[in-house]
């Protein structure tokens, strides 16, 4: 006997708003279907509309989590169509914040990773830890979430010797305390036991799906902007890209507490070489008639933007594709012939950013597995239909 | 006297359910930060619950896009009597940034009565805490 079971868009496993549809036999998902579209809000429309000073400000309001990505991932591809080159301080400095963001966003996840694993004190103490992170981003930037650090040819704030040594200071505890989360996180065995096995995607999958950020360096495969196609600083900064092997959410969770002791070299690396000079160039208003493509290694993976600009002060068209938009595909294979109990642990281990997926409304065809985009203008009789359906679901029979 | 105790009660514990209508997660996430050992609201009684139905005081953050209104509707209707609501940040007041989206209707209280607005973008979870103690000195009164 199977049945459908709708999940969201309000529900206590997703924060975000979003839709499942799940196909259920007794225990055992057969089949998985999302609904989006609760989250859209027309930015890259909007963004036509805007000046390319006005649009950092819009694109960091993209998501709040990863709002440094977007603006630097932005930032980048309009310097390019300006021609201007950043100094080397504002991009170290630049890159510094995309650092710390990587931090207070992977200890944000590992919150809730424990809180959806049913380990809540795990989760406050993360996040207890991640308001270390988020003093050192208000120190430099004077807020917590939205930075507004980055401004096309450099960077807005400067940093003095206090913070540096306030920033060094708060990462030697933040070092400390992430190596007993990796003590825990791999060596707790009702933690390993629940997170062990769960939502397996194998490396073949991962690749054919083409899975990004840490779901695909999980299944094995180091697959990092970062190094692949360096940007910025980081062809100069020693790093490692950080794999495991398990292809499940133990593996995303051991990739991502490595991931974090990689920032940590990152950061004091940046910090004892910074160089001096000005953090900023002056940009021309106009950019050339021109188009680019920038990639970006976010949190959760590479995001990209789309950028045509067509003489004036505005852009003619903005393209985001963000990362969760890239898992979405691998998060229906790993669902599928899972529990339905895995299911927010599975769902959060992409560490899903809905607002950032948002944008041109993708609805992703469980049986075929295609993707079919739907244009902008279709979005209203899309709702429509999406609402048409719920009412039907409303009606569902019960098998009790 | 039983409304004195169910009173009491609601002042001494209000439940919030956290609804996000379209924000940027920058509030969400400020809002569960808010829950959490540093800010901890539960020393106020708060909890977070998960379904309407068990929630005094609806958090909305993010402004209404026009996918999430009938459920905004719906959402609240659910919630039982009395009921509270609390815009948490600018989008939820006016709509912030996406003002003028074609998607997006404008703040909350385009959709449903707010009680309670707290500004910021993002809004501080000190901000939160304090937009929750005013509306319960507001039950007070
Ligand atoms: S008010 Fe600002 S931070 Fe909050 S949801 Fe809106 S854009 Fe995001």
């Amino acid at each position: 006997m199977k049945f459908q079971i709708p999940i969201g868009p309000q529900h206590p496993a997703l924060k975000e708003p979003i839709s499942l549809r799940m196909t259920v036999e007794g225990e055992i998902i057969r089949d998985a279907d999302l609904r989006l579209g609760y989250n859209h809000r027309g930015l890259e429309k909007l963004a036509e509309q805007k000046t390319w000073i006005q649009n950092i400000y819009l694109t960091e309001r993209i998501c709040g989590i990863c709002s440094h990505s977007h603006t630097t991932c932005y930032v980048q591809g309009v310097e390019k169509l300006m021609e201007i080159e950043p100094p080397k301080r504002g991009q170290y400095i630049r890159y510094l914040v995309s650092e710390l963001e990587r931090i207070h966003s992977h200890l944000l996840w590992l919150g809730v990773a424990g809180h959806e694993a049913g380990f809540d004190s795990f989760f406050m103490y993360t996040w207890r830890d991640r308001e270390i992170v988020m003093d050192i981003l208000e120190i430099i930037s004077g807020n917590r979430v939205h930075y507004g650090i980055n401004t096309i040819g450099g960077v807005r704030r400067d940093l003095d010797e206090q913070q540096v040594k306030h920033i060094l200071d708060s990462l030697a505890i933040l070092r400390q305390r992430s190596e007993y989360y990796q003590h825990l996180g791999t060596n707790e065995p009702s933690f390993v036991a629940r997170l062990a096995g769960v939502g397996y995607l194998s490396r073949e999958d991962a690749i054919a799906l083409c899975a990004v950020g840490p779901t695909v360096r999980a299944s094995g495969v180091p697959m990092d902007v970062r190094k692949d196609d360096p940007y910025g600083i980081y062809d100069e900064v020693p790093f490692e890209v950080c794999t495991a092997e398990t292809c499940d959410v133990l593996g995303r969770t051991v990739v991502r507490i490595k991931e974090l002791f990689q920032c940590y070299n990152i950061i004091e690396y940046l910090l004892k070489n910074l160089p001096t000079g000005p953090v900023a160039v002056r940009a021309p208003r106009r950019a050339k008639p021109n188009e680019v493509v920038s990639r970006y290694e976010a949190p959760r993976g590479e995001n990209i933007h789309y950028i045509k600009s067509n003489g004036t002060d505005k852009p003619e068209r903005l393209k985001v594709r963000a990362p969760t938009l890239g898992n979405y595909a691998a998060t229906i294979k790993m669902l599928k012939n899972g529990f339905i109990a895995d299911v927010p642990l599975i769902f959060a281990a992409i560490d899903p950013c809905i607002c950032c997926a948002e944008r041109a409304v993708a609805l992703v065809d469980a049986r075929s597995g295609q993707e079919k985009i739907i244009s902008m203008n279709a979005l209203k009789q899309l709702s429509r239909q999406v609402a048409a359906g719920n009412a039907r679901k409303r009606e569902a029979e019960w098998p009790l | 006297m039983l409304t004195k105790l169910t009173h009491w009660s609601r002042l001494k514990s209000p439940w919030i359910l956290h609804l996000n209508t379209g924000a940027c997660n920058a509030c969400d996430i400020e809002v569960v930060a808010a829950l959490t050992p540093r800010f901890d609201v539960e020393r106020f009684g708060i909890l977070l619950k998960a379904t309407p139905r068990h929630a005094d005081v609806i958090v909305c953050t993010g402004p209404a896009t026009r996918q999430m209104k009938d459920r905004l509707i719906r959402i609240y209707e659910q919630t039982p009597d009395p009921k509270f609501v609390i815009a948490v940040g600018a989008c939820a007041m006016s709509g912030c940034v996406y003002r003028g989206a074609y998607n997006v209707i404008g703040g909350i209280d385009q959709v449903i009565p707010v009680d309670v607005y707290v500004p910021g973008c993002p809004v501080r979870p000190d901000a939160v805490i304090d937009g929750v103690v005013k509306l319960l000195n507001k039950l007070k009164g």
